[in-house]
């Protein structure tokens, strides 16, 4: 064969460089990952980072500006900012990344199994679209009214509602896997279902899954947000961003920097998560930009 | 090593009257209102060691056939016997032990390999099935059967994306080797290969056919390819088999209409020859409402009221030349 002189050329690149080639090519991953590794130290090192006890009240220093002992002022209560926003990210990431992390293992099921058991999908898939028209939102809310004000019920409720989101799209990924004819060849090779889908199904949805669940980690912390804001999420003594919001929503004309700087540490968060999954789904599978 | 082979009684595959209907569902109660006949009752055998050609127009019914046979696709009708034993009222499982006796090689060699297991493992992937090799032996059978396809032992860690055409389909020919079956599936091969490539991966069939005895199914469209490979040929029409014969009596003493117009499409690489093209009027009709009588009819040039009328059976007008027709043969 004459294609054997060339082939030396495309042999298998050292991994590091690949790895560095892919991330000069995608910066989006490296400035979003940058971010949320820093966001992570920080929720990590928190009590090392000049912080105090974040719920330790002092009523003879109340609601003063930021300052050089307070570097976000305190509040209502004389409780300093800084400490309560910096200890607000642990809460943050980790409601964003268990809801993530639960989403996608339960949507991995569910949409294998409506991707391959056609009655399962009737039944399964009405009731994903029933979920799919509340609005995440309000589903949350509703899930937490029903249940106790905790951090693992707020997890639970919000990937309950980003589960339909993942099972559609990882039963989407099936449906067409499963007409690819590799597929077909490896029924004829002799391979069984089980072992079909743990070979040829599940390496190929990786990809997808990785992109849809940095989304949903994004969203699940907005979410997380909005329910302590409005007092139907994390229960009020744990200083999450969304309760620091809601207690200084009262006092905002007077102390507008109390609600300032958790909105920003908020909004950071959630940028470079979606940075971070905007570059994965760039480096991945460019087509996957169209279907999204 | 023929020498040695016994002398096996029979065909190797029987196929009768197999049928495969889909159903044309319409409406919000999803009705059956129709159906399709992609194949409807076709009977051929294989031989031990032998080549059919399978040739028709695409969207005649020739890959839903050789699927069918694999059970890759359930057939709504009909009797398969390979080597004397039926398989088409098998389950899944019991499906099994016929897939070692039986392979398939499929058309398209990018998507019928998965681009994320490496060459190595996709030949070995049947191995594995089947427990044929132990663990430890797996990679130097592997590295047996990439010898056997021209493929080298350093290739077997090398993923798909990394071969080209006429190299991905040889991983698809050794995946079909490797538990050593007696039937290959050919469902046109090299119909999605450069000319040369295709030249290349049919002598390396017709290699392996002397090598280790083997038969094949071949299905494709092009009839240059299946005069090279096949030693009989079958011409489909509309889900039908309108003409089986020897290929030296299809391609020199042609029957059936539709095959007598399939050769003479076929091109002659001389250009002074003078062409005696045959040409068809209108298109293949719909497999959902066939044509009456003979499927042929509406576009046959020597077409009678019969025709329109009267379904022709299939005939021996020779020996080991059957034809569908009503002009043709003996009565005629």
């Amino acid at each position: 064969m004459t294609a054997t002189a060339l082939e030396p050329t495309v042999a298998a690149k050292p991994a590091e460089g690949r790895v560095r080639r892919v991330l000069r090519r995608h910066p989006k991953i490296v400035i979003g990952g940058t971010i949320l590794l820093l966001i992570a130290l920080v929720a990590i090192f928190a009590p090392y980072l000049a912080t105090v006890d974040p719920q330790k009240v002092s009523p003879a220093r109340r609601m003063r500006w930021p300052q050089e002992l307070y570097w976000f002022g305190t509040d209502m209560m004389g409780r300093d900012v800084w400490s309560r926003t910096l200890y607000g990210t642990r809460v943050s990431l980790v409601v964003g990344i268990g809801a993530a992390a639960l989403a996608t293992v339960g949507g991995l099921a569910l949409g294998l199994i409506t991707g391959f058991i056609r009655w399962a999908d009737a039944i399964l898939m009405r009731i994903m679209d029933g979920l799919m028209s509340i609005p995440a939102v309000l589903l949350a809310i509703a899930l937490m009214a029903i249940t106790q004000a905790s951090i693992q019920n707020v997890i639970i409720a919000i990937a309950i509602a980003e589960l339909p989101r993942v099972t559609r799209l990882v039963r989407g990924v099936v449906l067409s896997l499963r007409e690819q004819p590799f597929v077909e060849a490896a029924t004829a090779a002799g391979t069984g279902l089980a072992m079909t889908m743990i070979r040829h199904i599940l390496p190929n949805t990786v990809a997808p899954l990785l992109v849809q669940g940095t989304y949903v980690c994004a969203s699940a912390m907005i979410t997380e947000a909005i329910l302590s804001f409005i007092g139907a999420g994390t229960p009020p003594i744990i200083p999450s961003w969304g309760n620091i919001m809601s207690e200084a929503r009262s006092i905002f004309q007077v102390g507008w920097y109390i609600v300032v700087f958790p909105s920003v540490f908020l909004s950071i968060t959630v940028l470079s998560v979606n940075l971070l999954g905007d570059g994965m789904r760039d480096a991945l599978d460019p087509r996957l930009a169209r279907r999204m | 090593m023929n020498a040695q082979a016994p002398i096996e009684a029979g065909p190797l595959l029987e196929v009768k009257d197999l049928k495969k209907h889909y159903p044309v569902r319409k409406g919000v109660l999803q009705r059956v209102v129709g159906q399709v006949y992609a194949v409807d009752g076709i009977s051929f055998t294989v031989g031990h060691g032998e080549t059919l050609g399978l040739v028709g127009e695409s969207g005649c019914g020739k890959s839903t056939a050789g699927k069918s046979i694999m059970k890759l696709i359930e057939p709504t009708s009909g009797e398969i016997n390979v080597a004397g034993k039926r398989i088409d009222n098998l389950s899944r499982g019991e499906m099994q032990s016929v897939r070692r006796q039986v392979q398939f090689v499929f058309q398209d060699p990018y998507s019928s390999l998965n681009p994320r297991m490496s060459a190595g493992d996709i030949v070995a992937e049947p191995l594995r099935n089947f427990g044929v090799a132990v663990r430890s032996e797996v990679r130097d059978r592997v590295a047996e059967i990439f010898a056997k396809v021209g493929l080298r032992r350093e290739q077997m860690d090398r993923f798909p994306h990394e071969f080209s055409g006429g190299q991905r389909q040889r991983i698809g020919i050794a995946r079909a080797l490797a538990l050593h079956p007696h039937l290959i599936i050919c469902d046109e091969p090299v119909s999605a290969l450069d000319v040369s490539v295709q030249a290349q991966v049919i002598n390396l069939l017709m290699d392996l056919q002397q090598e280790f005895r083997l038969s094949y199914l071949f299905i494709a469209h092009d009839l240059a390819v299946v005069e090279h490979i096949s030693h009989r040929v079958a011409v489909m029409y509309l889900g039908k088999i309108v003409e089986i014969a020897d290929k030296r009596d299809l391609f020199g003493r042609a029957q059936h209409p539709y095959t007598e117009a399939l050769l003479s499409a076929v091109p002659v690489p001389n250009p002074r020859a003078k062409s005696q093209r045959m040409i068809l009027k209108g298109d293949v009709p719909s497999p959902i409402r066939p044509p009456s009588g003979c499927r042929f009819h509406t576009r046959c040039p020597y077409a009678v009221e019969r025709c329109k009328a009267e379904e022709p059976k299939i005939r021996e007008i020779a020996p080991g030349h059957h034809v569908a027709c009503h002009l043709r043969g003996p009565d005629a």
